[in-house]
């Protein structure tokens, strides 16, 4: 076979490093039509369903007769069920269809219902659909802090920074599930010294992530994992039941939890039953909320590569948090996961969520870096944090984090490891030194922190969880040593839970510590006008991330004092033949001093004139007064050259050589490319320039192409044609006096 | 009817079940050893509240989670770390779940969260995932 050689380039490519397969419905393998999949069926006798998407109530698995008896609204299902698909997806996509009147439509829906809804939506139909049917009517963000190390001061201090950059809930996890207390206590002691009210969760086996919530030391719950068949729920250790009793469990202690399901699950673990991932999802949602969850984190989550090894894979996602929040689920939407290597790919795949805005567009956002990320690396991580500002910057869109400066961070990071460096201190917990916390302040990843000793941790943390201590005993510690706003944030979220107002759909604490959810803040999106709109102080944050400077001054350094000896006499007049006009700017050399580049522009017309001198013809300068445009400086001194050749040069650099017959905007040579130019391009411009007037033959002077410049330099481009164009006057060329000779 | 958010409605009269009222859990009162982990314990009629607010939203199965949730603030935390234990898949036999609906409705009141288990209970009989012998 022929080696194409642009065939080789592209299999080096990030997306290269990715798996594709062709769907194969018998293993699981196929995103939203599977051959096996139910079609929609519901069968009410006497207030019961004896037949559910073409199973009867005798051959109901746990899920079906879960569905059947919880999961569905049995006086809305016929008319649910009897409205056409297609006309249902209509009203999705329709902005003018409120969200309460879907909401209402989908209690009826069976799971194989919702996805036959799905079958008729593209992409751009569901992002319609999603950014009306989200509970909440802000959008939000969910951060995932961790580390390799499982270090204490470092988790206070990126929970610290994550809270202050907007996030409304962290999460972390363990590598060692002893590490768990601790954990959880870090980035709750973090979160609320970066800001009161951030919710913060740890992920750890059920009955444990119980204990923790109930000793206060986390605030919510969001990894209570459901499955879309029978025997993946029960690999998973868990029945509709049980998992619903957990949820009450939760609530019971006014502690809020999300239910986790996703696409791909079941035929990673071996038992989808020959159904689509999306027909399983849909089960996994129906239980959901027949279970009483006020929402779920789903969007394929940790699963992500396999629906994207499909065809099809990234709508199926969407699709997902679409069924989801039709059902008046609150969706943390995934792209928590590694979704790929390229990084076209994985933003592309984020667009459908963060276009429409889900309740947290991650679930989460890595807050630290890849390798210290203990959920499997983020699909956005630290190094993106930047990147993710930028795009909503771009596009105008709350993603529900703010850029912050580096004195901010820093001034919360230390505040964060302090805090945590007190609690164990007072707790009696292994100490954390002055310099972890100095270290934490500054790191990026645990790879900065000094080596902890992890045994005496796990001990504490150990005994700690076994004990009697509690949030209640953190706070005191807290206030004992001083961090009295910490001990006061944190015994707020303690409050919350008397009152349960967070355990309402969708609910957050806003920057004031107020609880935001489906009942005080609802989506009420209906087309323009309508809904969350990003405006006012928030889009002041959004728009004015670190690095947005000022403009005013930004081409400061290329302005300067006259060039000396440089001196008018006179208006110009045509040469002899000897000559070669070079022509410059209106504000060269007297306003504008040096190229864009740098050079200044004495230097330039010294090379010009030399490269001339070279070929033993003689430069004679000219002033354009009554243009700034390079062709047209260019052409003008072209007329008047006696030799009919002149160099037009702008103060930015921009040069061309023109010739008296050619059209203004036709040349000899463009030098467009003027970051690239060096002094020795301008001696070699000089030197064609005299060659073309001698009739010589000439190779065009080579220049570098730089295809970046224009993207890095366009707002300085830009400034300087305007500074340029401003010292334009309605004058005829003058002619220059340069006290200077060049040596040849 | 209290109105939400509970937490601002100076009307909500909020206290939690130990009877602590809400505006008596401070830092200071913390400090001093007067108000311990109990207090934060959410009192039956605050999620009866909540599970009204949600009802009269729109969003009945989380009304019918918060409806359990109020009946089970009775129960220890210890207990109630249990009984979610037995309800896993293959923990008990039929007759110990049945003995939990008792004991939820007997004893702690709770006979939302009693014919929740009793219905799992039938399920796990019908589904075979009752405690079955070790499989070696």
């Amino acid at each position: 076979m022929t080696n194409l050689l642009r065939f080789r380039a592209l299999d080096e490519r990030d997306i290269n490093k990715e798996t594709f397969v062709e769907p194969w419905p018998e293993a699981g393998l196929t995103v939203a039509d599977s051959p096996y999949d139910p079609q929609p069926s519901l069968r009410i006798v006497d207030g019961r369903v004896v037949e559910l998407d073409g199973r009867l109530e005798a051959d109901f698995d746990t899920l079906d007769t879960f569905i059947a008896r919880h999961g569905i609204d049995l006086t809305v299902a016929p008319e649910a069920m009897a409205l056409d698909s297609l006309q249902f997806a209509h009203m999705l996509a329709d902005i003018n269809i409120p969200r309460k009147t879907l909401l209402r439509l989908a209690t009826g829906c069976t799971p194989a219902k919702l996805v036959d809804i799905m079958r008729h939506m593209n992409v751009l139909e569901m992002m319609n659909g999603l950014s009306k049917m989200r509970v909440r009517r802000v959008p939000a963000n969910q951060a995932h802090v961790t580390n390799r190390r499982e270090n204490p001061a470092l988790l206070a201090a990126d929970a610290a920074e994550a809270a202050l950059r907007g996030f409304s809930e962290i999460e972390t996890t363990v590598g060692v599930a002893r590490a768990a207390p601790f954990n959880a206590l870090a980035i709750l002691v973090g979160a609320q010294t970066g800001r009161g009210g951030v919710m913060t969760q740890c992920a750890v086996e059920e009955a444990l992530g119980l204990r923790l919530a109930m000793k206060g030391l986390t605030t919510y719950a969001e990894t209570l994992s459901v499955y879309g068949t029978e025997q993946a729920f029960v690999d998973g250790d868990d029945s509709p039941w049980s998992k619903g009793f957990l949820a009450s469990a939760y609530a019971s202690r006014g502690v809020k939890v999300r239910f986790t399901s996703g696409t791909g699950s079941e035929a990673l673990m071996g038992s989808a039953e020959q159904r689509s991932m999306l027909y399983l999802e849909a089960r996994c949602l129906c239980v959901t909320r027949g279970a009483g969850s006020q929402g779920v984190q789903n969007g394929s989550i940790s699963c992500i590569a396999l629906p994207e090894s499909l065809p099809g894979g990234v709508r199926a996602v969407l699709a997902e948090n679409l069924m989801a929040s039709m059902l008046g689920l609150e969706v943390a939407s995934g792209n928590d996961a590694l979704a790929s290597h390229s990084a076209i790919r994985k933003s592309a795949k984020l667009m459908l969520q963060f276009i429409p805005g889900t309740d947290f567009i991650f679930s989460g956002y890595s807050a630290v870096p890849r390798r210290d990320n203990m959920f499997g690396g983020g699909n956005f991580d630290a190094d993106d944090l930047d990147d993710y500002a930028v795009l909503q910057r771009d596009m105008q869109i709350d993603g529900g984090t703010r850029s912050i400066s580096e004195a901010e961070a820093a001034e919360i990071r230390r505040a964060g490891a302090q805090a945590i460096q007190a609690v164990y201190a007072e707790l009696g917990f292994p100490t954390i030194s002055d310099a972890e916390v100095e270290a934490a302040v500054v790191a990026h990843s645990s790879e900065n922190m000094p080596a902890r000793d992890i045994v005496p941790d796990l001990a504490a943390a150990d005994a700690f969880l076994a004990g009697d201590r509690s949030v209640m005993d953190v706070v005191a510690a807290l206030a004992r040593r001083g961090f009295v706003q910490t001990a006061e944030n944190l015994l707020t979220m303690g409050r919350q839970r008397i009152a349960g107002d967070y355990l309402q759909p969708a609910a957050i604490f806003d920057r004031d510590f107020v609880v935001k959810s489906a009942i005080n803040d609802p989506n009420d999106y209906n087309g323009p006008g309508t809904g969350y709109r990003v405006s006012g102080a928030r889009w002041d944050e959004i728009a004015n991330i670190r690095q947005a400077k000022s403009p005013r001054d930004f081409i400061a350094d290329r302005l300067g004092l006259p060039i000396e000896g440089l001196d008018p006499y006179g208006p110009a007049k045509r040469g002899g033949h000897t000559e070669v006009v070079v022509a410059i700017g209106p504000a060269f050399g007297r306003i504008i001093t040096q190229t864009i580049g740098g050079i200044p522009h004495e230097e330039v017309l010294k090379a010009v004139l030399t490269g001339i001198a070279e070929e033993g013809l003689i430069g004679r300068i000219v002033r354009i007064w009554h243009s700034s445009d390079c062709a047209e400086i260019g052409h003008v001194g072209a007329q008047l050259s006696g030799s009919g050749i002149a160099i037009g040069i702008q103060s930015r650099g921009t040069s061309i050589i023109h010739r008296v017959d050619l059209a203004r905007l036709n040349n000899l040579e463009l030098f467009s490319q003027s970051p690239s130019m060096t002094v020795e391009t301008y001696r070699a411009m000089g030197r064609n320039a005299a060659r073309y007037a001698a009739k010589k033959i000439t190779t065009p002077v080579p220049v570098t192409v730089d295809n970046w410049a224009r993207l890095r330099l366009i707002v300085k481009t830009a400034l300087l044609h305007r500074k340029e164009t401003e010292e334009i006057r309605q004058l005829p060329p003058e002619a220059l006096r340069f006290d200077w000779e060049p040596e040849v | 009817m209290p109105t939400y958010p509970l937490y601002s409605d100076p009307h909500a009269d909020l206290h939690a079940a130990s009877g602590r009222a809400l505006d008596e859990v401070t830092v200071a009162a913390t400090v001093a050893g007067e108000v311990t982990l109990d207090d934060l314990q959410i009192d039956k009629a605050a999620l009866q509240a909540q599970a009204e607010i949600a009802r009269q939203a729109g969003y009945a199965q989380l009304a019918q989670n918060l409806a359990r949730a109020a009946e089970l603030t009775v129960v220890p935390r210890a207990e109630i770390i249990d009984m979610y234990q037995q309800l896993r898949p293959g923990r008990s036999s039929h007759a110990e779940l049945i003995a939990l609906a008792t004991r939820l409705e007997d004893v702690y009141a709770a006979p939302i969260c009693g014919a929740f288990v009793r219905e799992a209970a039938q399920v796990y009989l019908e589904r075979n995932m009752l405690r079955r012998p070790p499989a070696f």
